[in-house]
């Protein structure tokens, strides 16, 4: 679903509408990298990538500053309605995921430093797969932001069940590689954690899809079905 | 027509209005509930104070104008040949752009001019009604010290209080005000709307506006017109925030024209 081409009579107005919707891209786009990057530190044990990449959460932090500074001003100048209000008050909640999302990729860093002098555990592609599935579900979820695209935000949270079946199942395959030997202990609890932080991360791509599908429909529809009544 | 159960609630049937040939409002549905806020918003030329001038049958004044279709007032139909227009504007005050106090006329003389027009009052019961409307219009506490003044003294925004304080000497059930605040500054505005949200207790009010700000602020319901036609009419939260119809959604965020 898109919405009309049709732009605000105001230009310095759609300018700065347009500027918020510029950073969230890059934003996105930035973090998106991040989990790219974190996991791979850790497959290769590549401790110089992770430095790398936990050095770009500076710039992650940032953008959530300049977006949150951008909006408050637009809200407090422009007075914004209807879409407008929907889309500055989303993007103050997005930034938010979007900045969560970077740190639990430092997360995933840290574990790589850790990481750096021991060997992988066999048999253990999950990890992989799974930051493919959250990367995909982060970009898409922006990418659904950009272009109102209600449709694709759904196949986002659709997406997460994915996820959460894919961490149960590493969690239960690390388990009994860590029963087999001590020796597999440290490493096991590591990527445990790495795997339940991308599960975090496939969370708040669904907070992000949620949003837009709210943004585009003006419907809520997080926590379906699931508020006491 | 005062019946005891008398609210002021407006539900309008089908209005097309004209100004001689042209066209000016076309198939109005339109309910107005009873001491609610009820803002209409619209562009310039949207038929929005035709509307209004509808619903007291000030409309009919201007040489050409008329209107069809239906418009009843706690179920009364207002343009019935029984009805009388003076005494159905007592029922449906109206409060205008730029305040228009009587400028020969005293603070106490301007707030009891409609009623004198109607009759004859006693000097301590004028006293008492005069006391009334200025508390209701917020306005007493300001100038019950010189209510033998000229009310043309007054600030721009006291002059404004004191023409509502004109309106509900009359004891009104519906209170319409075109663009009330236009000509106040931002102050005096915050002043009639802290006055509205507690006159709504008492009246129906009818809000024409051009600010948007305004109309999100104080109203319950807010009706948007475009060219003679309401095209939506919702809660005043959902209007703003979600509208159902795409030209409603460009007018507030203004993609419009």
């Amino acid at each position: 679903m898109q919405t009309s081409p049709k732009r605000h009579t105001d230009r310095e107005y759609e300018a700065e509408l347009q500027q918020v919707r510029e950073r969230l891209l890059v934003m996105g786009g930035r973090v998106e990298e991040m989990i790219g990057n974190a996991v791979r530190a850790v497959g290769e044990r590549d401790a110089g990538l992770a430095r790398a990449t936990i050095d770009l959460d500076h710039k992650v932090n940032r953008a959530e500053m300049e977006v949150d500074e951008l909006c408050l001003r637009i809200l407090a100048r422009r007075q914004p309605m209807a879409s407008d209000l929907r889309f500055l008050t989303l993007a103050l909640k997005m930034v938010t995921d979007l900045e969560r999302i970077g740190d639990l990729a430092v997360n995933i860093c840290e574990r790589a430093i850790d990481l750096r002098s021991e060997t992988r555990l066999e048999g253990l592609d999950t990890l992989e797969r799974m930051a493919t599935v959250v990367q995909g579900m982060v970009r898409d979820a922006i990418d659904a932001f950009v272009h109102n695209d209600a449709e694709r935000a759904q196949q986002v949270i659709d997406r997460d069940d994915e996820v959460d079946e894919l961490y149960h199942v590493y969690f239960r395959d690390v388990l009994a590689v860590m029963v087999v030997g001590a020796d597999n202990v440290e490493r096991g609890v590591h990527v445990q954690s790495v795997a339940k932080w991308l599960e975090r991360i496939g969370d708040h791509a669904t907070n992000l899809a949620e949003i837009v599908i709210f943004m585009v429909k003006g419907k809520d529809v997080r926590h379906a079905g699931k508020l006491d009544p | 027509m005062n019946a005891p159960e008398a609210t002021g609630r407006f539900e309008a049937d089908e209005v097309d209005a004209w100004f001689g040939t042209k066209q000016v409002l076309r198939k109005v549905n339109l309910l107005i509930p009873e001491r609610r806020i009820t803002a209409v918003i619209g562009p310039s030329g949207c038929g929005k104070s035709t509307f209004i001038r509808c619903l007291n049958r000030m409309h009919e004044l201007v040489p050409g104008a008329r209107i069809t279709g239906r418009i009843r007032l706690d179920g009364e139909n207002i343009y019935a040949p029984e009805v009388d227009p003076v005494l159905l504007r007592r029922r449906v005050g109206m409060v205008f752009q730029k305040p228009n106090p009587f400028p020969t006329m005293s603070i106490r003389d301007n707030v009891l001019s409609g009623l004198r027009l109607t009759g004859a009052l006693d000097r301590s019961r004028a006293e008492a009604i005069a006391e009334q409307a200025l508390r209701g219009a917020a306005l007493w506490d300001e100038v019950k010290d010189r209510l033998g003044e000229p009310g043309i003294g007054l600030s721009g925004g006291q002059q404004q209080r004191l023409c509502i304080a004109r309106t509900l000497a009359v004891s009104p059930e519906v209170v319409l005000m075109d663009e009330p605040c236009s000509a106040l500054d931002p102050i005096a505005t915050a002043r009639i709307e802290d006055l509205l949200s507690e006159l709504k207790a008492r009246y129906t009010i009818v809000i024409v506006t051009h600010n948007m700000q305004q109309a999100a602020r104080v109203s319950d319901r807010t009706a948007f017109f475009l060219t003679g036609e309401l095209i939506e009419v919702a809660e005043t939260d959902t209007l703003f925030t979600s509208p159902t119809d795409r030209r409603t959604e460009d007018y507030i965020t203004g993609k419009f024209g």
